[in-house]
């Protein structure tokens, strides 16, 4: 088949960036460890408020220094509605709900995942500086999905 | 060949599709315009308004109504026109009336209040059982459409042995050879829906439905594209007497379309908890691969428009431009379409990008990302390409050009304004699919609101621009000027001395091997969530 020469170049630069731009998401994945949220935990989303952690959900200081902070969503909250985090630590959200599948996500961070029933997903970020962080769900939920949001103090 | 009035039957069939599909964008443009000014917040929306139902109204209409009604209708003209036999007619008006009850059903469901579960339908939301039969018989009447066009090219191959099957009646039936494929993953999901909505079994797998939801919703917008696609490369060098670049290259991009399409469906759910990392980044690999059949379009697009300011003694990119026909409304649609269209790629790019979509994913920059992909390049086109078909179909010649071209110019500008206004909030964090984002005064809120109002004023010429179309579209009907037309023709390429190699001109092999690739792409990903099915939801309606 007869492919023009310029169509070579064309199609040549376009494969070229394409492999770069892979190689540089694959770089992030392998060396940094950049990888999309992808907890495979599943919990019985009839009895969260009996498993433990999510039985009492909220702040949680691991002996290494670092923050685990559990999270139920639920038509149209999230529990806990309020958190206190020192500024600089770094936390580790996990998220699971007991209805229908809900958003978890944090405007200006890392912190952008699924909460689906039945299963616990998670994802890590480091808060530097002191502010105000706005959690809101972003996936419809239902007629009050607008009011299911909830707010984290960096300290 | 003249028009002779034994094909008045057909093209009856095609306004039937092409004047259904002009019904679901007016009022999808309703719904939408009054979505765009309630998300705003700025102006008080009455008790009455239920911002979800509306979205849902708007979101099926469009991405699934519309495009639909338009593609098989746009499929069913090039089929009959390139291929004129003795038909039957049944087929094409079995097809649009099973497509027709089925969207009456569901639509009908969704005003009801009784579906309000947005165009993706996500368990455990669990919507009235008769709106998933009305989407599923909204899908078989396409098969329908589709088996029509696949007969049209089996009698041709019959009746002309050893020819190819003309370009463009190929670039139809590779649309519905990919369309086959993916919506097998739609009735899959009904499969398990329905049954459950009418409470014959407890619960479904929720992320199962997921992943077939994402089977078929990827290679839906791939449909579109494929649609568009089937005009520019067609339909739109006839309207400056250009030649499609080459027909091998043409042919080779709908193979790597059918072929690719499909297994990319799981960058849709890259946050999402079950799904291993190495099918996502198998997805995110596959989802670049896909990006070639546009830069082979691209090429092929561009490379047709130099070959014609050549042939007019001009030279450079100012002279090229300045060579087409911009003011001819089906070429106004398209062009600026493709225009809209690089913007809507590279944003694209992004969103496939494996975790770079966590800085994107669930906010406004996706729609505007899908209103400059389907509502800028796909809808511009056919809408365009409507300004060509209706006055072949009628006999009658366009009414008021001059709006035709008007509506063409203002919906660009509205869909550049809507569409960066809902980009750049997107980045600052603003959620989609949010009836109001103001968060009671919360910081991060105050830096997309004043966006908002932007994405509404866009949203409203885009509003404009519909109501001219459906204007200048009845308009055309009820008038009588008549006019008439040469028989219509295809572009032929500029190559034409070459033979396309036999490979290129298969189309049922190149089905089997898209299956089998996207058996392939989804038995990991499917295996690991039956391995670990857990928690069966019952189904809530939570609105």
């Amino acid at each position: 088949m007869h492919i023009h020469k310029y169509e070579r170049w064309w199609l040549t630069f376009g494969v070229t960036m394409l492999v770069f731009f892979l190689s540089l998401i694959a770089f992030a994945a392998f060396a940094d460890g950049i990888n999309p949220p992808s907890d495979m935990q599943q919990i019985d989303p009839t009895k969260v408020s009996q498993t433990p952690p999510f039985d009492r959900p909220g702040l949680r200081r691991k002996p290494d220094g670092t923050y685990e902070a559990y999270y139920v969503a639920q038509v149209f909250q999230f529990m806990p509605s309020r958190l206190r985090i020192p500024a600089g630590s770094t936390v580790t959200f996990y998220v699971t709900s007991s209805d229908v599948v809900h958003g978890f996500f944090i405007p200006n961070t890392d912190i952008n995942m699924m909460a689906v029933p039945g299963w616990v997903n998670e994802e890590t970020h480091t808060f530097r500086r002191p502010g105000d962080f706005l959690l809101i769900c972003h996936e419809y939920c239902g007629i009050g999905h607008q009011n299911m949001f909830a707010t984290i103090e960096v300290r | 060949m003249s028009e002779s009035a034994g094909m008045r039957g057909e093209d009856r069939i095609v306004i039937a599709h092409v004047y259904t599909a002009t019904a679901a964008i007016a009022l999808g443009a309703i719904f939408g315009v009054f979505q765009g000014f309630a998300r705003t917040g700025a102006f008080g929306a009455p008790g009455w308004f239920d911002y979800y139902r509306v979205l849902t109204m708007h979101g099926v209409l469009m991405a699934l109504v519309f495009t639909t009604f338009f593609i098989t209708g746009l499929s069913l003209f090039v089929t009959y026109r390139a291929i004129p036999r003795e038909r039957s007619l049944a087929a094409g008006w079995f097809g649009w009336a099973l497509m027709l009850f089925g969207t009456v059903m569901a639509a009908l469901t969704i005003l009801k209040g009784d579906a309000t579960v947005l165009y993706t339908f996500y368990a455990p939301l669990k919507a009235s059982p008769w709106f998933y039969v009305g989407a599923t018989l909204l899908v078989l009447g396409t098969w329908v459409v589709a088996f029509e066009v696949f007969g049209n090219v089996n009698f041709f191959r019959r009746t002309n042995p050893g020819r190819p099957v003309p370009l463009v009646v190929f670039c139809a039936a590779a649309t519905f050879v990919m369309w086959l494929i993916a919506t097998l993953g739609v009735i899959a999901e009904m499969c398990l829906l329905i049954p459950w909505a009418f409470g014959w079994t407890s619960g479904v797998n929720v992320m199962l439905t997921r992943m077939f939801f994402w089977y078929f919703g990827h290679p839906l917008v791939y449909f579109w594209i494929m649609g568009a696609y089937i005009i520019w490369y067609n339909v739109i060098p006839t309207r400056y007497g250009g030649n499609v670049f080459s027909d091998a290259l043409t042919r080779l991009a709908f193979i790597m379309l059918i072929l690719l399409s499909t297994p990319v469906g799981i960058h849709h759910e890259f946050m999402e908890p079950g799904i291993s990392s190495v099918w996502k980044m198998l997805h995110a690999v596959n989802t670049y691969g896909v990006a070639i059949p546009s830069f082979i379009t691209a090429f092929a697009i561009f490379a047709s428009f130099e070959l014609f300011a050549i042939k007019q003694g001009r030279k450079g990119f100012i002279a090229t431009v300045r060579a087409l026909p911009w003011n001819d409304p089906t070429f106004s649609g398209a062009g600026l379409g493709m225009i809209l269209f690089i913007l809507g790629g590279f944003g694209g790019l992004v969103n496939a990008s494996y975790s770079m979509d966590m800085v994107v994913h669930n906010t406004i920059w996706i729609v505007g990302h899908f209103h400059v992909t389907v509502g800028g390049p796909v809808a511009l086109t056919f809408l365009g390409a409507a300004y060509w078909m209706i006055p072949r179909l009628t006999g009658r010649a366009l009414w008021q050009p001059q709006l035709a071209l008007f509506q063409t110019r203002l919906w660009f500008f509205g869909m550049l304004i809507m569409s960066f206004s809902m980009h750049f909030a997107g980045l600052q964090g603003a959620p989609r699919r949010t009836a109001e984002v103001g968060y009671m005064g919360a910081g991060a809120a105050n830096a997309w609101q004043p966006l908002m109002l932007l994405a509404a004023a866009g949203g409203f010429f885009l509003f404009v621009s519909i109501m001219t179309f459906v204007a200048v579209a009845i308009g055309t009907l009820v008038q009588n000027e008549r006019a008439e037309y040469a028989a219509v023709t295809f572009a032929t390429p500029a190559d034409g001395g070459l033979t396309t190699p036999a490979p290129l001109q298969h189309l049922y092999r190149w089905g089997v091997l898209a299956f089998i690739f996207a058996v392939l792409a989804y038995a990991g990903p499917v295996g690991e969530l039956l391995r670990n099915p857990g928690y069966l939801a019952p189904g809530l309606r939570t609105w």
